[in-house]
């Protein structure tokens, strides 16, 4: 067990980074049926906006700013690249998404030169701390704690308020609702800027943990969130939370697999595990798409003809 | 007037190969036109990856984002069966080659040149066929999902893939993480004449098997079963009730696709002399997709069009915005690294959301020149 906590507890860090962006998939997703390709990017340009901010303002300034600045640029992406796009197929849109992360990272190449930025170390949270014998940051202690409270507030907001209200109602039927009186836009707008508030949020936790950023830095957690809310079953924000963290406590076993295996004296040198870390997520994926389509907690759409 | 057609369609190629093969003689790789040739080679590797994703995300309507993993395999089986013998234990510096087998060097020695082209023959046509071995494998489950699933799943196979590829313990066969090198490559297709002349085919290859390759996808989708792929992208149901096999077609659709997305694998291994695994990322992919949507979806010339034009644009033209100056402004300041990109990111971005269609919509180059000339004739008999 003692052997496994420093994977564990990493690993339900990591999970709860990806469960914040993951929700922002899977609100984007219940909405407009759109594999919000950009989102990783946001959390990528999240990161980017502090490493800029916190080199010339007090942290107290640089946090809330960049969570500003993360949120306009998410309500921005909605209205510039996908409102047009609302009669289009389907496909369109996501030729549209797939288009603006490909904008994001190019922009974000020719601003930082390609350099890896580092990330500025936060105090208090970045403090190393010694639970049950193992060495931690605080970071990955407050990480699934604050994950699950905002997770709360959020499904007390979808299920209590107005504004959740008509987001519940414009998942379930997009043309009805907007029949009803609900203006879409202004639904499908809050939904945005709280999936980039998460992934603002997200990418403070994330980054801390990681040496420095590159342009590329969030497609990779991007994919896997999108992995956690398609295992969670998408539109369901409890079930996009659980998956996370079961992708990423699997992700952080699977990269010390070697190093246990080989303490444990099961195997004599290294098999190489680590290398599949990344890919293990999406055998998860396809077995989870070939034997329950719907996740974990979806809900079972028919096709009409 | 059926005949006249299929000997202009025979003409028309072999006029281009002819062009290509003296461009190739005649621009030295000191020239400021070498750029041609680069952006002939690298376009028509990409051209033959577009059309291939175009057949699969443009006629059979399946969303498919596995390209890069599906290249990455045939650049590796391309690489791995045409080293020389020689060269193979400096690539494999870390590991025990497990494949010594070069196919060029095999059958040059029984057959002389032509086993050497034989040999790049089979290479490439392996490297499409395992390509398309794995596609079928995937298939198998993958192609009963809808729309974005199928998306997130090949893309998810992908990736799966480039891991695969560069996991130690297959070392010996894929050299690990390490980079292989040294195989027959488009700088080793030459002849040396005994009067020392060099004839060289590093362009005229590439292009001739993107040629090749292309007329191949066009004979499919004009047959029955191109027919059949467009049912399927119309209305499944439909299809279905009109005694298409679902599955069937669109496993056919996805093997052929990947089998030339292999090839083009091969190719892009031919052109760049390296093959890795790091370079085939999702990235890769996406340029793929965002060529074939700027040629037009469902237009085999707007997917030549649209990667040549992506390519001359990326490789060529916009150089000057990376390099300080552009249309003779200089602006170091803002014209650095990475600055053409944007650029290019931009157009493609106004090309998304108001040129939906892209250049060709889903029409064929032939229906718009005709298209053309009707008009000036109806233009003509109007004025007299």
């Amino acid at each position: 067990m003692k052997i496994l906590l420093p994977y564990i507890l990493s690993g339900v860090s990591v999970g709860g980074q990806y469960a914040l962006i993951a929700i922002g998939y899977t609100m984007v997703y219940g909405i407009l049926r759109l594999i919000n390709f950009a989102h990783g990017d946001v959390f990528m340009v999240a990161g980017l906006v502090m490493v800029y901010l916190a080199a010339s303002t007090p942290l107290y300034i640089a946090i809330p700013a960049t969570i500003l600045i993360t949120v306009a640029l998410g309500f921005t992406i909605e209205r510039v690249a996908y409102k047009p796009l609302r009669t289009a197929p389907r496909m369109s849109v996501m030729i549209s998404a797939i288009g603006v992360s490909y904008l994001i990272q190019n922009l974000t190449l020719y601003i930082t030169g390609g350099l890896n930025k580092n990330y500025p170390e936060i105090p208090w949270i970045s403090d190393k701390i010694t639970i049950f014998g193992t060495t931690t940051t605080r970071v990955t202690l407050i990480t699934p704690f604050l994950t699950v409270a905002l997770c709360l507030i959020l499904v007390w907001i979808i299920n209590h308020t107005k504004i959740g209200m008509a987001m519940r109602a414009v998942s379930k039927d997009f043309e009805t609702s907007q029949l009803m009186g609900i203006r879409i836009n202004s639904v499908i707008s809050a939904t945005f800027v709280i999936g980039s508030f998460l992934a603002a949020v997200g990418s403070v936790l994330f980054f801390t943990n990681y040496p420095g950023i590159v342009p590329t830095s969030g497609s990779m957690p991007g994919l896997k969130a999108f992995v956690a809310a398609v295992f969670g079953g998408i539109g369901s924000i409890p079930g996009a939370v659980i998956g996370a963290f079961i992708i990423g406590i699997c992700e952080s076993l699977i990269k010390g697999l070697d190093t246990i295996l080989v303490t444990q004296g099961v195997m004599a040198s290294p098999f190489g595990f680590a290398t599949f870390s990344d890919a293990f997520t999406f055998v998860l994926l396809i077995v989870i798409l070939v034997f329950k389509p719907t996740g974990l907690f979806g809900e079972k759409q028919t096709d009409k003809v | 007037m059926k005949t006249k057609k299929n000997l202009t369609s025979l003409i028309l190629p072999v006029a281009f190969l002819i062009l290509v093969f003296l461009l190739d003689q005649l621009i030295k790789p000191t020239d400021s036109m070498s750029m041609l040739l680069t952006v002939l080679q690298k376009g028509s590797v990409y051209a033959l990856a577009a059309v291939s994703m175009n057949l699969l995300n443009g006629f059979t309507g399946l969303f498919s984002l596995g390209h890069a993993g599906f290249m990455l395999i045939g650049a590796y089986t391309y690489a791995i069966f045409t080293i020389p013998s020689q060269a193979r234990d400096s690539v494999y510096q870390y590991f025990d080659a497990l494949i010594r087998v070069s196919f060029p060097e095999v059958l040059s020695g029984a057959l002389g040149g032509f086993g050497y082209v034989l040999g790049i023959a089979l290479a490439v046509i392996l490297a499409g066929a395992i390509a398309a071995v794995f596609a079928w494998l995937i298939g198998l489950p993958v192609l009963k999902l809808k729309s974005d699933y199928l998306a997130i799943a090949t893309l998810g196979f992908a990736e799966i893939v480039r891991a695969i590829f560069q996991w130690q313990k297959l070392g010996p066969v894929t050299n690990g993480s390490n980079l292989l090198k040294s195989f027959e490559r488009t700088s080793t297709f030459r002849i040396t004449l005994g009067n020392g002349t060099v004839i060289s085919f590093a362009t005229f290859v590439p292009v001739l098997i993107a040629v090749i390759c292309i007329s191949l996808i066009v004979r499919l989708v004009n047959s029955t079963y191109g027919r059949a792929f467009k049912a399927v992208r119309d209305d499944e149901i439909a299809a279905e009730a009109m005694g298409i096999n679902l599955a069937r077609t669109k496993q056919l659709s996805f093997c052929t696709s990947c089998f030339f997305a292999g090839v083009a694998g091969a190719m892009m291994a031919m052109v760049l002399s390296i093959a890795q695994a790091s370079n085939f990322k999702v990235a890769m992919t996406y340029e793929i997709l965002l060529m074939v949507v700027l040629g037009g979806i469902g237009s085999i010339s707007g997917s030549i069009i649209g990667a040549m034009l992506f390519i001359s644009a990326s490789e060529w033209w916009l150089r000057g915005l990376d390099s300080g100056s552009f249309l003779g402004i200089n602006a170091p300041g803002i014209f650095r690294n990475g600055f053409r990109l944007v650029v290019f990111s931009l157009i493609i971005m106004v090309v998304v959301l108001f040129f939906r269609k892209g250049i060709m919509g889903d029409r064929e180059l032939p229906e718009v020149i005709q298209g053309w000339r009707q008009k000036r004739q109806s233009r003509k008999r109007r004025a007299e």
